[in-house]
């Protein structure tokens, strides 16, 4: 195996591993403001992913971002399935036409992210997992290429979760609690948060 | 019988799916295939994009085909589950924004009288508008 799939299959196992252990807090955030499945099914559709890690690994790099995605979609069972997975399949898209990691960094992100934003019909500042993933794409621009970027995108994670807390959530199952929502985190932005932390953690102790 | 659009029905609970799908059934016996899924793909409250491609496959008519959910992920999986069809299909299917019983039973009615794939959306949707 080459050193970029060594690297690829540490990062997407580091991912899952995270998002599973991560389920009890995503599921307590949920039945805060939601419906309480979010944890459950995110474990559900990383653990799907982690049983064909082997498989994930031995593809092309588009190729492998496509599987993820799809594997996320057909086994998540919520919302954040289709959200997720069209990232991923978005992401693998941009890497099938020219784009190449990790220079390209912040537009294969982008490209993910408008997947989400259209899936979802949502912008940021409506209590979603937007207002994680744009702050984590605008530092990835502003950063690109800078000693501090994995830091600084670890930060703006950190940060950018905390601040849907006092946000009313205007998507999703947590719109139907109005003004009930404010003074909750939102649990899909904390999960986006795992996962790019998780991924950063990874990268870091490469370096 | 002639083509008729079909109905699916998607619910997080197969229970409402079912008991929805029983109601439409009543009204229009079999003049409209109908087909329901409910669940995730645990089987726990929840929807899942493969049983929603399945359901849509099978009420597959010439006319097309409208789904009636319930919340959030039943719609957001829908319109997953929609753009994986094989593209002949994809533009022949619509996810239609109205309560999931009234919705299903009002565009199974107006589905029965031979009308087309926009008219069934536009009379489940007419519940919405008010």
């Amino acid at each position: 195996m080459s050193m970029q799939a060594e690297t690829f299959k540490a990062l997407v196992k580091v991912a899952a591993e995270q998002v599973i252990a991560s389920a009890p807090e995503l599921t307590s955030l949920d039945q805060a403001i939601g419906d309480g499945d979010h944890g459950f099914n995110m474990k559900r559709g990383f653990e799907a992913v982690l049983g064909k890690l082997d498989a994930i690994s031995a593809q092309p790099l588009d190729e492998a971002f496509k599987t993820i995605g799809k594997t996320l979609v057909m086994t998540v069972g919520g919302a954040s399935g289709p959200l997720y997975g069209s990232f991923f399949l978005a992401a693998g898209e941009a890497l099938s036409h020219d784009r190449h990691l990790p220079e390209d960094l912040a537009d294969v992100f982008g490209s993910g992210v408008n997947a989400v934003s259209a899936r979802g019909r949502s912008q940021t500042g409506e209590k979603t997992m937007l207002d994680v993933l744009v702050p984590v794409l605008e530092t990835l621009k502003a950063a690109a290429g800078q000693p501090d970027l994995i830091e600084r995108v670890r930060t703006t994670a950190a940060e950018a979760v905390e601040r849907t807390a006092p946000m009313q959530a205007t998507k999703g199952r947590a719109s139907f609690l109005g003004a009930r929502s404010v003074g909750h985190v939102d649990p899909g932005a904390r999960s986006s948060c795992v996962l790019v932390q998780a991924i950063c953690a990874s990268l870091e102790r490469k370096q | 019988m002639s083509e008729t659009v079909g109905i699916v029905i998607v619910s997080h609970s197969k229970d409402i799916a079912k008991g929805t799908a029983d109601m439409v059934r009543q009204m229009v016996g079999n003049e409209v295939k109908v087909a329901f899924c409910g669940g995730n793909p645990d089987g726990g409250l929840g929807t899942s994009v493969a049983s929603i491609i399945d359901a849509i496959n099978d009420a597959w008519s010439a006319k097309g085909v409208a789904i009636l959910v319930d919340l959030g992920g039943a719609e957001t999986n829908s319109e997953m589950a929609v753009e994986m069809l094989e593209p002949a299909r994809r533009d022949h299917v619509v996810v239609c924004n109205a309560p999931i019983v009234e919705g299903a039973v009002m565009a199974a009615t107006e589905s029965a009288g031979g009308s087309t794939l926009a008219q069934v959306k536009a009379v489940a949707e007419e519940l919405s508008a008010e």
